[in-house]
């Protein structure tokens, strides 16, 4: 036999996992690239091993679907279909041509936690499961500490099983803020309400798919039931105007909202808490996809039938081409993985043998359309942001100052505003801010070009790469 | 009508305005939109050698500091002066002789010996041949310098509309131009679009050889003042005056007022080709830890790419053609375009005004080059 192509697969998510599992299976070597130290990504984070979590599928549904896609893995693994390299932060996937087409690609990662060394995978072909990142939007107060982001109180959860607060409110908009609200009270806080801006009225009007979704209904009855448990007030159509506190948060502000998305006077109430976690929905991570120059849609990564890119050699799949949940992640996963496989032993695949994951990918893809339309971030939000109210946390930079620029000094669009007050320049390299200055600015959400993906030691950079061990291994750090 | 809201429009549209002119600036995109967003704000002297570039350099620079007199904060003006250094005993002799004949075209210039480079530069690679200091060396940043021109010259901004035509009268001159939303009428048109001079020159029915020649810039995390100058390797000089297609590399790193530390310079026509180049950046972060090793553990946090305005006698189209009367060129200035920008604008408020202009434009003219040499 000859040697088994390689297909590198960035993240072990949902849609990595489904697809390293339906490559593997079709004589394809797989080595599936993560920046955790456990498969699984953001939906199955895994908690630390050393907690000895007796229960952890006690914060996680669609649990038997992970129990499949684990010991499918360890299957591979055992059998040397599947290297799993884990703790490996990718900061560039690079494509090598011989100066017509390509003719193959090296996947550039960090190690971690200290990111200081790197390693060179080489592969065949490049799947991206990368995921999504969250959607921040700034508020008044919004820097103090006890507030929190929806997934990022939710992964505390679920990775390190430590409760964040004692009495905690949730508010912001979205599917994600009701698992977050009943995981929260489940594990011991006070949670004293659920914000939800949207009307729910409109979330069932639009999101009339849910009828053809009755997992998906099965789910948000769960979800109701729960809430009910917990005796967690819903205030719907409701948002923060404000977070309270000396040194640390105190108290939240709410109000009600009209259907112009304006603060109703009268209606706003002090909410007495310690724990704010706000969440907007989430947003694709694109970054290596970018760096490759593949074409966007959007905000998201644009792909054909088979979850190909228009770059050849690169698929993508799951919430990098658009955010859709774990389902969708799945079955666009296993998709991509098929479609790799076959392409790799340069033959065409037969999509009638992913027909079942296709019909699933038009109905969740369809159904999350709608919901999306619905959870739309609250119109006016920008207005109740005062001058002074942080936007750009690494580089301190204001509402005011990003109002400045676009009116007095004629920014017209994201990257100039980021020119001109170096909002989005620090650390986070503007994935936290980008949507609050696209808002402020009323110009459209067009993140960054980040061509280096993570911050990458300049001695890292300048080391040429060493020369190539057997395919699919990694090269030895340096 | 100055086409072209960046670094030069902005300075044309000031001198304009403080000569008595109306002022309008229409770009299709944003304010620094095009290569002003994606450069260093250099203002160099040290990497030209003597003839017309270095006099507008110097014609330049002497502006700079006058404007930095009202806006040096707000721009990030710092006359932080440029090192040059050379590796080997042959390159230090070779940078000597240059730094010799500026002087005697009015660059101040202090030789540095090689025990001496640390006492300027503290964290310098050791073993390095010597060097020159060039004090009149300085930096802006420079979308913060376009937007702030442009708002002192109080010149009305038509940003986000797309010129598609220069509108000429019967007789032949410019009466204005027409964008995708209305038309201008200008008795005078200034071409300031920079990359995209050639196609503006174009709509007028002239040619103007401007190509596009890409480069990368690598930015690391913020870091306290490590390094104090503008440095570069004196085989930068001869990378800049090169012609070649294919890809240079020289170092150039320069601490700035925010904190991170800039990394250039790379030099290659690819066409406007965005795609990011990772042997490219490799090749940028080698040169700057040869030259400060101390960079070998400090992060990159971001690079950028950007396509200067290269002709192919590497000097300016500055003044009127006298092929379209009313038409103005002030593009093609390649790497230097920040720096270049105050003479620029001021030699053509001039032109505009009728006056003699303080520098003779004879070595800018835009119709210098054979029609062949279009692109």
């Amino acid at each position: 036999m000859t040697e088994r192509p390689v297909l590198a697969v960035i993240g072990a998510g949902p849609a990595g996992l489904a697809a390293a599992l339906a490559a593997a299976a079709r004589r394809v070597h797989v080595v599936l690239v993560d920046s955790a130290a456990e498969p699984g990504g953001q939906f199955y984070r895994q908690p630390a091993r050393r907690l000895g979590a007796r229960r952890p599928q006690a914060l996680h549904h669609q649990w038997r679907t992970w129990e499949r896609l684990s010991e499918g893995l360890v299957a591979h693994l055992a059998a040397g279909r599947v290297t799993h390299l884990s703790d490996h932060h990718v900061w560039c996937v690079e494509r090598e041509s011989d100066g017509r087409k390509t003719t193959g690609f090296t996947v550039h990662a960090l190690l971690g936690p200290e990111q200081e060394r790197s390693v060179a995978v080489r592969a065949d072909g490049v799947l991206l499961a990368t995921g999504a990142y969250e959607k921040v939007l700034p508020f008044p107060g919004g820097t103090l500490p006890g507030v929190v982001t929806a997934g990022g109180a939710q992964a505390m959860l679920k990775g390190g099983l430590a409760l964040p607060g004692r009495t905690a409110v949730v508010a912001g908009t979205g599917p994600l803020l009701l698992p977050v609200a009943t995981g929260l009270a489940a594990a011991g806080a006070r949670v004293t309400a659920l914000v939800e801006s949207a009307d729910p009225r409109d979330v069932a009007r639009r999101a009339r798919g849910l009828a053809a979704q009755p997992a998906k209904l099965t789910e948000a009855a769960g979800y109701a039931v729960r809430l009910a448990r917990h005796r967690i007030p819903v205030m719907a159509r409701h948002t923060v105007l404000e977070a309270h506190g000396r040194d640390r948060l105190e108290s939240v502000a709410v109000a009600a909202l009209d259907t112009e998305g304006r603060a109703v006077p009268g209606t706003e109430r002090r909410l007495t808490c310690d724990t704010l976690a706000v969440g907007h929905g989430l947003l694709p991570h694109t970054d290596l996809a970018e760096g490759l120059g593949c074409r966007l849609d959007g905000p998201a990564v644009q792909v054909d039938e088979e979850q190909r890119t228009d770059v050849p050699g690169v698929w993508a799949a799951g919430e990098t081409t658009g955010i859709g949940g774990a389902g969708l992640s799945l079955a666009e996963g296993h998709i991509a993985g098929r479609s790799a496989a076959a392409h790799l032993y340069g033959t065409a695949p037969d999509p009638g043998e992913w027909a079942a994951a296709a019909r699933s990918r038009t109905r969740l893809r369809a159904f999350f359309a709608e919901l999306d339309g619905a959870y739309a971030a609250p119109v006016r939000w920008t207005e109740r942001l005062t001058d002074a109210t942080v936007v750009c946390r690494c580089e301190e930079v204001t509402a005011g100052a990003v109002r400045e620029a676009v009116g007095a000094l004629g920014a017209g669009d994201l990257r100039t505003v980021k020119l001109l007050t170096r909002a989005g320049m620090g650390w986070c390299q503007g994935r936290m801010c980008e949507p609050g200055v696209a808002g402020i600015a009323d110009c459209e959400l067009t993140p960054g070009r980040r061509l280096l993906a993570r911050p990458v030691p300049l001695g890292v950079l300048a080391a040429p790469p060493e020369p190539r061990r057997r395919p699919g291994e990694p090269t030895s750090p340096r | 009508m100055v086409v072209g809201a960046g670094m030069v429009g902005a300075a044309c549209a000031l001198y304009a305005a403080r000569a008595g002119l109306d002022v309008v600036v229409v770009d299709r995109g944003p304010v620094a939109g095009g290569t002003t967003g994606a450069g260093e704000g250099n203002l160099l002297v040290s990497d030209k050698e003597p003839g017309p570039e270095l006099e507008l350099a110097l014609l330049s620079g002497q502006l700079w500091s006058e404007l930095a007199q009202e806006l040096g904060e707000a721009i990030e003006y710092e006359p932080k002066g440029g090192l040059v250094v050379a590796a080997t005993p042959e390159a230090l002799t070779a940078l000597t002789e240059l730094a010799a004949g500026q002087r005697t075209a009015g660059v101040e210039t202090i030789g540095v010996a090689a025990g001496q480079l640390h006492e300027v530069e503290p964290h310098l690679a050791p073993g390095l041949a010597g060097g020159v200091l060039y004090p009149q060396d300085a930096q802006v940043m420079p979308t913060l310098a376009a937007a702030h021109l442009l708002r002192a010259s109080g010149a009305r901004r038509e940003t986000g509309r797309t010129v598609t035509g220069v509108l000429r009268g019967a007789d032949g001159a410019v009466r204005g131009v027409r964008t995708d939303r209305g038309d201008f009428l200008a008795p005078a048109v200034v071409n300031a679009a920079g990359t995209w001079g050639g196609e503006v020159a174009a709509l007028a029915g002239v040619t103007l050889p401007v190509l596009p020649r890409r480069g990368f810039v690598l930015v690391t995390e913020p870091l306290p003042r490590r390094v104090r100058h503008k440095v570069y390797a004196a085989d930068y000089v001869a990378d800049v005056a090169s012609d070649s297609a294919a890809l240079q590399t020289s170092p150039v790193v320069e601490g700035t007022a925010a904190g991170p530390v800039l990394i250039g310079a790379s030099r290659e026509r690819v066409g406007f080709d965005r795609s990011f180049s990772l042997p490219v950046v490799r090749e940028l972060a080698a040169g700057a830890t040869r030259l400060f090793p101390f960079l070998a553990g400090v992060r990159a946090m971001r690079t950028y790419l950007g396509f200067r305005p290269y002709m192919p006698d590497h000097l300016p189209a500055v003044g009127p053609d006298p092929r379209v009367p009313g038409l103005f060129h002030a593009c093609g200035h390649e790497g230097a375009g920040i720096g270049l920008a105050t003479g620029t604008g001021h030699l053509i408020a001039q032109t505009l005004a009728g006056r003699t202009t303080d520098l003779d434009l004879t070595p800018f003219r835009p119709d210098r080059f054979p029609e062949e040499a279009a692109p």
